[in-house]
């Protein structure tokens, strides 16, 4: 994502940016930062009918620029579009203040956010430092990966941001039988003709995204219980000798196989968290977030009270000073800052400036569409590691009698 | 033979050497001496034979040399052909003959491959010279590739046939001795026998050839009614089917002049041995029926019977319903250069061609056109009936099954589960089981072992017993849960050979869920228990226990490496007591046996070892096996069936699923429900242990022949219910756990038999008391192992999910509990 102008009061958190996405993630980016009752402004594409005096009445697909007061945002993860909702904040010729209309965010078009800031959430620090991130250039690691056991095949696409499941592969391999082995090596044989396809399809289109990056080679990791990644690559390695595809071969020895226990995608965080695979991805966010998560769980389940997640609960530890200067991690996934209620918003912007500035602790914003993210999620998008233990969150939870569960729904 | 012959020779071309016969005897003249080289080698080769033969045989020293002549000096392939030629010969003519029938074609087929390189030998030019008669005149080049150095050269029919016999009726004239000599090839005759089979491509080559020159020969045979080699020799301007005919003629004398026999053979032999030519078994052809149509000219008693009857093709081509018949039309009308009064009246009636078109004319239009409509009618008459055949469904015996069940009188059915840390033997184990109880026979274990042997690792040849694919084989480890069956006096079992591997625990997962009981396989070799105690041999013993496993046979393997150590076995024992009992297996449930797998002691025969004195009279383990108690059925309730493979049965059965039966009964015709697709379909066919049965009941493991579903709809771990009384699809549930690691909410996966789907621990619930069932503690942060919990689990997709179905769930490759679903 390009920044092309921004005006920013860092004061009462009003302003404008305009930015011109690059990048099929720049849309995500762009979903978590346009709140409802933003601005925003971009090209649209409008059928408009006018009534001439005569009383005819003409049917006109016009483009022009609409500013609209955004409603609600739509994003969908396996293609990246991001529809936005809103209302006309800005008469113009053709259409009325007031009407509906939904903008599309496209590739290689920019985009002005404004946010009116005081009442309306404005550019919090956490919205902030989104921007400041999407807009790094720097560069982005890219990684396909292929988490498969017999018979099926989830082809996912990781990149900082996110872990996208492209396409799941279910090719029905018969078990072995008494007498009659050949079944199941013949489903073993489609099956890894029909996952390599599908894979080649997706990842082409990978490359045509990232135009810019068409020479380096995006990684591909494999993954399985037992030998099927293995019996994959191998498949690949022979095919792209007997097929002869150049692109192909190429490709194979930036091929890493590792070992997944199970063949869902979230079977990945294992994958990620394995030395030999860290040890090569060790600087991308994904590998960084996995890494706290699993440190988080360890913790948790030591059990020593120095492990909380929870909303009501990691609220009361920071209330404690307990997520500080020395070791206090505050985890929170940034679903929780696309609530659509301001309120919402702010309580968690503030449990963050709040760590972050007052107490020194350190925060970590996960991608929920990570699989670190995931694994937020379950907790309830918020954990924290205490500096100090704490022991009787939970029962004064338990006392006020509200579920920690129910505040899960926000979103 | 001297260098610069052979240098000259090599340039010689077959047109060169049959343009004119003056050539001919020059060529002769020069070679008719074995250069001192070959002489020195005939006379070893001579004595060498002799010595090979047997006094039984006898044979001429000329016969001799001729053979190894053919055979360039091969003194075993000579001795053998020697044998055979006259061995037999002394006992019957016939008999022989036949005998070269079928093993002439073997040698020659050998004999190409083996010799083509020796070339140039004398044996093949001795055949180029026999081929060149006929195939030059075939118009195609295809001698020049004559490649099959023909052994069985048939001294005995030039023996048996005298020359005046032979020529009685041909009426040439005084040919130079040395000519008479070259066509040695007479003795070829028989084998126009070969005609019979496979003489095709040249036969339509010859055919082709003859109709191109039918004009001519036509005119041919009108300039010269009787066609004498006197006046096709001189006469220089004919065509070239004359030329050879005349060869032909004029090689027959050869026999009449015996005593230079071998001699011209050899010279003419030598004279072109150089001219090398690739293999065309094309000319082979031709010469086979040019050996035929020679052939016609001599009276040979045994001719008919040795000749096969021609191919239908030969007969067809000829238009000859028995053309064995009347062979001579025949063979005369296909070979291209018969002899002139054979072709000549070949070529009078209509040709081959007309034969057969005129053949077919007659014989299929009229059958085509008329009986057509009638049949016609018929056939869409009957495929009327034919459309409403096809529909009928699949007819219910409406049978009672549960009175069918008791009536059967069946002998109690067990399945069993074998389980344990990988490589502690289970497959080896039951191999052994399978083997001694006759089931796997000796051979195949036999061949197991050798091909096991063949990779270095003889000793998982009992393994493979199970481990069929070769994934498994190669790897070494179980990957997939392979099912067997055995039966003793008491009891037939069905036995699940679980994967040790810790990655396969979904596959064990599966196998156990079709268990009525387990057998623990642990290594009593050091360490190796302890290892397994640290990794599966605990984790699956928890998980049969969890899934409703209650009777548990701990096999104590491998005793032979540890001597038959009772205090190790003892060892074991209380250590496993210990640790099992606390996994709430109760103590009576507990059996444990010492077995060796590998050896096989104690697995059906009680152990010999002096070792194991101790253990004497104690159970084996298919005494173990025997004693447990059958698993009660609940075949009252309504139908279940948890698909565990989907596979295509074979063309009948496009689509088959097997599993086993949880409650209730089927029968043959009965309409299923597959969930949670929620198709229905029809039973075509049930199979219990590879055979067909008409009806099956709860517990036992079948094997559906399903119709009116398409199989995208089956995957693994699907329930086959009854339509009437329908699962339910659950997205969340409740369920009570047995902790066995840290449980928070977190993403799981959720396995259920076969089923193996996506979920989370969405809330922890509750904390209960293990005894009680209370709660102790409500909303705990995190579930402790060894506790057990209430949770609530959500579901990626919805999943056919009964109340009282035991779960399993499991995280990055660990078992994180087991549950009882609750709603």
């Amino acid at each position: 994502m390009r920044l092309l102008k921004s005006q920013i009061d860092t004061k009462h958190g009003a302003g404008f940016v305009t930015l011109l996405p690059e990048e099929p993630e720049d849309m995500w980016h762009a979903y978590n930062l346009i709140q409802p009752s933003d601005l925003l402004r971009a090209r649209a594409i409008r059928r408009v009918t006018k009534t001439s005096d005569s009383g005819s009445v003409a049917s006109q697909r016009i483009t022009l620029d609409l500013t609209i007061a955004v409603t609600s945002t739509d994003f969908d993860v396996g293609s990246g579009q991001l529809h936005v909702a809103g209302r006309v904040a800005s008469e113009n010729e053709h259409v009325k203040l007031g009407s509906h209309h939904t903008l599309d965010l496209e590739l290689h078009r920019k985009f002005t956010i404004e946010k009116v800031g005081e009442g309306g959430g404005g550019w919090d620090s956490v919205a902030l430092e989104m921007l400041r991130e999407a807009c790094e250039t720097e560069r982005r690691a890219e990684l396909w990966a292929v988490v498969m056991g017999e018979g099926t095949a989830n082809i996912c696409l990781i990149t900082e941001h996110q872990t996208i499941l492209r396409q799941r592969v279910e090719v029905p391999v018969p078990r072995k039988r008494r007498g009659g082995v050949d079944g199941h090596d013949k489903g073993m044989e489609k099956f890894y003709s029909t996952t390599l396809a599908t894979l080649l399809r997706h990842m082409d289109l990978g490359k045509e995204s990232t135009a810019g990056a068409a020479d380096k080679t995006v990684p591909l990791l494999l993954a399985s219980p037992g030998f099927v990644a293995q019996a994959f690559l191998q498949y690949v390695k022979s095919e792209a000798t007997r097929v002869g595809n150049k692109a192909l071969m190429t490709l194979v020895p930036s091929i890493l196989v590792a070992h997944s226990s199970s063949f869902h995608v979230h079977a990945l965080k294992e994958v990620l968290a394995s030395p030999a695979i860290l040890s090569k991805l060790s600087d991308t966010k994904f590998a960084r977030e996995t890494v706290l998560m699993d440190k988080f769980t360890t913790l948790l389940r030591q059990d020593d009270g120095r492990a909380w997640y929870g909303p009501r609960e990691v609220e009361r530890a920071v209330e404690k000073g307990a997520v500080g200067r020395g070791g206090g991690v505050l985890m929170i996934s940034n679903a929780l800052f696309r609530a659509q209620n301001v309120t919402e918003r702010r309580r968690w912007v503030g449990l963050v400036d709040q760590v972050k500035e007052v107490e020194g602790g350190e925060v970590r914003v996960l991608s929920s569409l990570h699989e670190s993210g995931k694994r937020l999620e379950a907790l309830g998008n918020v954990a924290a590691i205490l500096t100090f233990p704490l022991e009787d969150i939970d029962e004064e939870d338990d006392e006020t009698g509200e579920a920690p569960g129910g505040e899960d729904m926000v979103i | 033979m001297p260098g610069h012959q052979r240098a000259k020779n090599v340039a010689y071309d077959d047109d060169d050497f049959y343009s004119g016969d003056d050539y001919y005897e020059d060529e002769e003249g020069g070679q008719n001496e074995l250069s001192p080289e070959d002489q020195e080698q005939m006379r070893l080769g001579t004595i060498k034979v002799k010595e090979a033969l047997d006094s039984t045989i006898s044979v001429t020293d000329k016969q001799i040399e001729e053979a190894l002549w053919n055979y360039y000096y091969n003194i075993g392939k000579s001795v053998t052909y020697l044998k055979n030629t006259f061995g037999p010969k002394q006992k019957s003519i016939t008999e022989p003959q036949k005998t070269k029938t079928t093993t002439r074609f073997d040698q020659a087929a050998s004999a190409a491959s083996s010799t083509v390189t020796e070339m140039p030998s004398p044996l093949y030019a001795y055949e180029q010279m026999a081929t060149a008669t006929f195939s030059r005149t075939s118009a195609s080049k295809g001698c020049a590739d004559y490649p099959v150095p023909l052994p069985a050269f048939a001294p005995l029919d030039y023996e048996s046939i005298t020359a005046t016999d032979f020529f009685f009726d041909v009426p040439w004239g005084n040919v130079p001795q040395e000519r008479l000599g070259t066509i040695s090839i007479q003795p070829l005759l028989p084998r126009g026998r070969l005609l019979g089979g496979s003489s095709r491509p040249s036969k339509l080559a010859a055919l082709a050839a003859a109709r191109k020159r039918k004009q001519e020969e036509a005119k041919i045979a009108s300039a010269q009614p009787a066609l004498s080699e006197a006046k096709s020799e001189t006469d220089k301007a004919v065509s070239l089917l004359d030329r050879l005919n005349v060869k032909e003629n004029d090689a027959a004398p050869t026999h009449s002049s015996d005593g230079g026999e071998a001699i011209r053979r050899e010279s003419v032999a030598k004279r072109y041995p150089l001219k090398k030519r690739a293999p065309s078994p094309e000319v082979v052809e031709t010469k086979v029926d040019e050996d035929e149509s020679a052939g016609e000219q001599i009276p040979l008693p045994e001719f008919p019977d040795i000749r096969t009857g021609p191919s239908t093709f030969a007969s067809t081509l000829c238009g000859r319903g028995g053309a064995s018949a009347d062979l001579d039309s025949g063979f005369a009308s296909i070979s291209p250069f018969p002899n002139s009064t054979g072709l000549l009246q070949a070529f009078k009636g209509p040709s081959p061609d007309d034969i057969v078109l005129n053949a077919q004319a007659k014989g299929t239009k009229p059958k085509s056109t008329q009986p057509k409509k009638t049949k016609g009618d018929k056939l869409a008459a009957s495929m009327e009936k034919m459309a409403v055949e096809e529909t009928p469904k699949v007819k219910s015996k409406n049978l009672d099954v549960i009175k069918e069940f008791e009536q059967s009188g069946m002998k109690p059915m067990a399945n069993f589960v074998v389980i344990g840390h990988v490589d502690h033997g289970k497959s080896t184990l039951m191999g052994r089981l399978l083997f001694d109880l006759k089931v796997v026979d000796q051979r195949s274990v036999d061949k197991l072992r050798k091909e096991a042997e063949t990779i270095g690792k003889s000793s998982f040849a009992f393994a493979w017993v199970m481990d069929q694919t070769s994934e498994e084989r190669s790897r070494g480890v179980t990957v997939d849960i392979a099912t067997n069956y055995f039966e003793t006096s008491k009891t037939r079992f069905t036995i699940l050979d679980a994967p040790g591997h810790q990655d396969f625990i979904p596959n064990m997962i599966a196998g156990a869920s079709q268990a009525d009981f387990a057998v623990l396989v642990i290594d009593a070799s050091t360490n190796s228990f302890e290892a397994g105690l640290k990794g599966q041999t605990k984790e699956h013993a928890l998980l049969v226990r969890s899934m409703g496993v209650q009777r548990l046979i701990v096999a104590v393997n491998k005793m032979d490496t540890v001597a038959w150590s009772q205090s190790r076995f003892n060892e074991i024992s209380t250590q496993m007591t210990t640790f099992l009992t606390a996994a709430s297996f109760s103590l009576k449930s507990l059996t444990f046996i010492p077995v060796a797998g590998l050896t096989g002691d104690n697995v059906t025969t009680p152990v010999q070892n002096p070792n194991a004195a101790w253990y004497a009279g104690g159970e084996t383990l298919i005494d173990a096996l025997d004693a447990s108690e059958p698993a009660k059925r609940n075949i009252e309730k309504p139908l279940r069936l948890t698909i565990s493979d989907v596979f295509r049965g074979g063309i009948t059965n496009p689509v088959s699923i097997s599993g086993r039966l949880d409650s209730g009964s089927l029968q043959i015709g009965d309409s299923v429900l597959c969930m949670p697709a929620n198709e229905s379909a029809v039973i075509k066919g049930l199979e219990v242990e590879n055979e067909p049965v008409d009806w099956v009941v709860a517990g036992q493991i079948a094997t559906l022949h399903l119709s009116d579903i398409d199989p995208v709809h089956l995957r693994l771990g699907d329930i086959v219910c009854d339509a009437k009384k329908p699962v339910k699809l659950v997205k969340e549930f409740t369920a009570k756990i047995l902790a066995f690691e840290h449980v928070m909410p977190m993403g799981v996966d959720v396995f259920r038999g076969r089923l193996q789907a996506e979920g989370k621990v969405k809330t922890l619930l509750a904390v209960l008391n293990k005894g009680s069932g209370e709660v102790v503690k409500k909303k705990p942060r995190i579930v402790k192992p060894s506790e057990v919990a209430r949770v609530c689990v959500q579901l990626e997709r919805e999943l056919p999910l009964e109340v009282g179905t035991r779960v399993v769930l499991r995280e990055g490759g660990a078992t994180v509990a087991a549950g009882l679903l609750e709603g």
